[in-house]
This record gives structure tokens, C-alpha cells and sequence, in this order.
């Protein structure tokens, strides 16, 4: 085969891996704007006839999901913020500060990595019920304010600092918290980036964990009250489709926007094995 | 504050343990000791009465494992995982590789573009995709199977067919995870010298005898990795058969996790199910010791 006749058959191979891989992702957006039962009729349509937003009102009117939406909205902005406070000043202290019996703990840390978090579910829920937290935000959150990963991933990033200039600013006087504010969190900025878009994504789509604490469907988180939601209306093709949109939509344009930093982080964490 | 060494040695003592306190304090106290308060449960009859009053809960040894290993539904839920584990994780893993070569091809335009389009399924939420995909699956109005009909193929019931319906779990848990191994795949291709590949062609080895000699040894760690990381997450399957099938049809979809959501959260026998959250850990051990012992082997 010629070089040019090369190119256009791989080039058609990767478009069609492409095509078939958004597909789902297309036809929900499009069966979200088709009128109800439209989507259920033969030939299956691929675009709607008549666009129509009435799913969306009835989802943010009828059905309440603002609320749900607010839920995901809170439960994953603060996770993400406190995570990312107390992972990086743990990170930073595992890679620069010199204390005894670091290397050890941390160690001790990195083998908890292996353990999938299901396996403490039971107990953590009988935690969660005896602080009174059961179906509240911070009983979805609480475990989630400190992660191993997390841990690692800024770890890995500090041990690049150098040391010169954590002693010059210890020369000048600077307490060490001084020196983590100013001189440190600025150059851990990229690192940070990538954690903060790893931690609110991980946090908007998680699911077993809020569906285990929370038993209102007001407190709700939208994967959970997605769930919920397909259990009367599994008929309502048009309307879950929209549900979804709605919930995958913020993630998605979340990723575009930080996708850099999330690959990065996605290299960065398969590096250590 | 001093500038004398042994000034810094002790505010750093000081500093370092102050600084990773409170991830400690949280990893502890809603990580460490869960799992281990969690081993213990799975030696108690914890059931819905000790939840009203713990008191009430016995130690009984090792009963709720004699109980789950002479419980149908556990083998049953076993075989699922195991099935998921064994079949999607290696078709998953050969997807991620065949995309990682066509991502990274020469000749490939748009490489940016089509690397984020490939990878978009992992970002999106798992219980949205997995409704979009139980519509995708319908057999009379679903895309797929009009779509195979179209081919002149047979239409399947794929989540009402209990042989049917655990492919059909494995085939969309390939359309979402598969990025994200083909972004590991694209890096260990990337470090792979172009010179080999050049000598390989002087020597005029095919492209077959390329892949083979060159790009599957020095794939090798990136394999180890890929393969351990892949398994340890579909040993934790739930959401897909929670969301699209519910367990059935038949019960031939429940996984473990399943099996241990209900035992524990809607039976609330929790004793039972840390059992059982314990022999998935225990498997989950085994498998990733055996997977990088028959890596090494391979590799000497």
C-alpha cells in the first residue's frame, strides 16, 4: 500500500473508533431534546424532529434535581478544597521536613493503597450513624478529607522542591507554616490543579458510599437521586436522558477545561505502580 | 528562630508531625480503623437488632465464613466477579492497547483532539452512562441491537438474557474505562526508542515482528501496572449491576460488592457481609501477588 493510501485507512480506523465511542454520549444529549416516547419509535432517531426543553423543565421544576445538583455541587467543592489543604501539607512534610520515623509511616501509608475503601464500608457507616451523620453532606464527606493518593501524588511532586530555598527562607526567620503559605503551596500550584480536578470529579460521580448515608431524597447527590429517578420513570426515555445530561454535562466540560492537568495526573499516578 | 542545625532539627520535628496530623489523624480514624474494627465484625452475628442495641451482637469465630462458603449465592456472586474480572480485564486492557497504537500512529492526524475524545467515557459519571447504555441495550428500540440487525446479525436481549446480560456489563465497562489505560499505553509507547524500530526495519522485520520483538517487551512494566490497577478496580464492581440489572436476571449479574451491599445495607446483616468485604480483600491480595510473580517470571 501506498504511503498516502496508508494514511487515509488508518486515519478512517481511528475517525470510526472515534465515531463509535462518542455515539452514547451524543445520542443521550439528542434523545434528551426529543419529545416523550420519540425516542422509543423505529427507526430509532438520531436527531430530534422536534427539539424540546421540556424535559429539563420538568426535571428542575417537578422533580426537584436543582437541589440534587446543589447537593453534588457542595458535597464535592468542599471535599475538594479540604482534601487538597490537608493532603498537601501532609505531602509536603513526607517529602521535605526532616523527622524521625517519616519514611516508616509513610511506608505504612502507601500499603493502605492496596486495600479497597468497600471493605471498611460496614464499620465506617456504624461510625457515621453513632456521630449522628447519617444522611447528612458531612457524613458523605467525612471520609473523603483525607486520601492516601492524594498524599502520594503531592509527595511526589514536593521531593522536586529544592532544599536551598526552604533553608534561605528558614535563614530569614520564616516559621515553617510561613514557609509552606508562601514559598511552597505556589510552586505545588500544578500539582494542586491536577489533584483538585481528580478529587471534585472522583467526588461528583461517586456513588456507593452517598447511597449507603444518605436515605432522603433531598440530601441526595445526583448519581444517587439519578438512580433513584430511573426506578418510576425507566419509561421515560427523553426524561432520564436529560437526568444524565445533566449530571455528566459539569464533569465533562470540567475535564476540557483542566484536561492538561488531569492527564498529567492520570501519568503522574500510574508511574508509582 | 535560629539558623543553628539542631534549632531546625527540632521545629521540623516539631513542623512534620504537625503537618501530617491531620491527614493522619483522618486516614486513622475513618480508614484504619474501620478496616480493622471491620475484620472483627466479620467474627460477630452484627444484625439489624444490634443495630438498635450492640450489646445484643455475639462473638460466633468463624461461623459467617462457614456460612458463606456453603451459600449458593456467594459462589454465584463469585463466578460474576470472576467472570467480569477475567474476561473484561483482558479485553479491556487489549482495547486500551489497540487504541494506544492507532492514538499513536504516524500517520494519525488530530492526535490532541482525538486522545481527549477517546478518553472522555472515563470522566463521565458511571450511573448517568450506564442508564444512557440500559437504553442502548433495549431490544427493540435500543441503538445496538438495531444496529446489529442492520448487519444482517441475530438481535440479543443483552440485559434480559441471564448469558447475556454479564457480556453486556463487560462491554460497556470496556467503553468506559478504556481510555484510561490507552493514555498509560501511549506514554510506554513513547518511551520506547525510535532507533529500535529503525534498526528492526534495516534488518527488515514486518510490522508484525516489530510489535512482537520491540513494542510488547518494552511495554513490559507498563503491562504489570496497567493489569494490576485494571484488576483491583473491577474486583470492586457494583455500580453497573446495581444500576442496569439490579442483580438479575436470575441473580447472574450479582457481584460481590453487590452481594455485600444488600447482605449489609438492605438486610443489615453485617456481620455476614464484612465477611464477605474480607474474602474479597483476601482475593483481591492473592491476585495481585500471583500477577506480578508471573510478570517477573515472564520477564527473566
Amino acid at each position: 500500500m501506498s504511503r498516502p493510501a496508508r494514511a487515509l485507512v488508518v486515519n478512517a480506523a481511528v475517525a470510526a473508533v472515534a465515531i463509535v465511542t462518542l455515539v452514547p454520549l451524543l445520542w443521550m444529549v439528542s434523545a434528551s431534546f426529543m419529545p416523550p416516547g420519540a425516542a422509543n419509535t423505529m427507526p430509532p432517531p438520531l436527531v430530534p424532529r422536534t427539539p424540546t426543553l421540556e424535559h429539563y423543565v420538568a426535571l428542575f421544576t417537578r422533580l426537584n434535581l436543582l437541589r440534587n445538583f446543589l447537593n453534588s455541587l457542595l458535597i464535592s467543592g468542599v471535599t475538594t478544597i479540604v482534601s487538597l489543604f490537608i493532603n498537601a501539607l501532609a505531602g509536603y512534610a513526607f517529602a521535605k521536613l526532616r523527622f524521625a520515623g517519616r519514611d516508616r509511616v509513610f511506608q505504612l501509608l502507601v500499603v493502605g493503597l492496596v486495600v479497597p475503601a468497600q471493605v471498611g464500608m460496614l464499620p465506617l457507616f456504624l461510625m457515621v450513624r453513632g456521630l449522628g451523620l447519617v444522611n447528612t453532606p458531612w457524613g458523605v464527606m467525612i471520609a473523603a478529607l483525607a486520601s492516601i493518593f492524594g498524599i502520594f501524588m503531592i509527595r511526589q511532586y514536593a521531593l522536586g522542591i529544592p532544599d536551598e530555598l526552604l533553608d534561605a527562607a528558614r535563614v530569614d526567620g520564616a516559621s515553617e507554616f510561613q514557609i509552606f503559605r508562601r514559598i511552597v503551596l505556589p510552586l505545588l500550584r500544578p500539582i494542586l490543579v491536577t489533584l483538585a480536578a481528580f478529587s471534585f470529579l472522583g467526588t461528583w460521580n461517586d456513588f456507593l458510599w452517598p447511597l449507603i448515608v444518605l436515605s432522603d431524597e433531598r440530601k441526595f447527590t445526583l448519581p444517587v437521586a439519578l438512580a433513584s429517578l430511573v426506578g418510576e420513570h425507566v419509561l421515560d426515555t427523553e426524561l432520564m436522558m436529560a437526568g444524565a445530561v445533566v449530571t455528566v454535562v459539569p464533569v465533562l466540560i470540567l475535564f476540557l477545561v483542566l484536561q492538561r492537568s488531569y492527564i498529567r495526573g492520570v501519568l503522574m499516578g500510574s508511574v508509582k505502580g | 528562630m535560629s539558623a543553628d542545625p539542631r534549632g531546625t532539627h527540632v521545629t521540623q520535628t516539631r513542623a512534620g508531625w504537625l503537618f501530617v496530623s491531620p491527614a493522619l489523624g483522618l486516614i486513622g480514624v475513618f480508614f484504619v480503623v474501620p478496616v480493622v474494627v471491620g475484620l472483627l465484625l466479620s467474627f460477630t452475628d452484627f444484625d439489624i437488632y444490634a443495630l438498635g442495641d450492640p450489646s445484643v451482637a455475639r462473638i460466633v469465630g468463624v461461623r459467617n465464613y462457614a456460612q458463606i462458603v456453603s451459600d449458593r449465592e456467594f459462589w454465584g456472586a463469585l463466578r460474576n466477579t470472576l467472570t467480569f474480572v477475567l474476561g473484561g480485564g483482558p479485553l479491556s486492557v487489549l482495547a486500551s492497547l489497540g487504541a494506544a497504537l492507532l492514538v499513536n500512529a504516524r500517520l494519525v492526524r488530530f492526535k490532541s483532539v482525538l486522545r481527549v475524545a477517546l478518553f472522555s467515557p472515563v470522566v463521565t459519571t458511571l450511573v448517568a452512562v450506564a442508564i444512557v447504555w440500559r437504553y442502548l441495550y433495549h431490544p427493540h428500540y435500543g441503538l445496538i441491537d438495531f444496529a446489529l440487525r442492520g448487519l444482517g446479525l441475530p438481535a440479543v436481549d443483552w440485559l434480559g438474557d441471564p448469558h447475556w446480560a454479564m457480556p453486556a456489563i463487560i462491554l460497556f465497562s470496556v467503553w468506559k474505562n478504556f481510555g484510561y489505560n490507552m493514555l498509560i499505553f501511549v506514554a510506554g509507547l513513547q518511551n520506547i526508542p525510535e532507533e529500535q524500530y529503525e534498526a528492526a526495519r534495516i534488518d527488515g522485520a514486518g510490522g508484525w515482528a516489530r510489535f512482537r520483538h520491540i513494542t510488547v517487551p518494552g511495554l513490559g512494566p507498563t503491562f504489570l501496572l496497567v493489569g494490576v490497577l485494571t484488576m483491583i478496580g473491577q474486583f470492586q464492581l457494583f455500580a453497573e449491576p446495581y444500576v442496569m440489572t439490579a442483580g438479575g436476571p436470575l441473580r447472574s449479574t450479582v457481584s460481590l460488592i453487590l452481594l455485600m451491599y444488600e447482605q449489609g445495607f438492605r438486610w443489615w446483616r453485617l456481620g455476614y457481609a464484612a465477611a464477605i468485604a474480607f474474602i474479597l480483600l483476601a482475593i483481591v491480595l492473592v491476585a495481585t501477588l500471583v500477577q506480578m510473580r508471573l510478570q517477573r517470571l515472564e520477564r527473566r
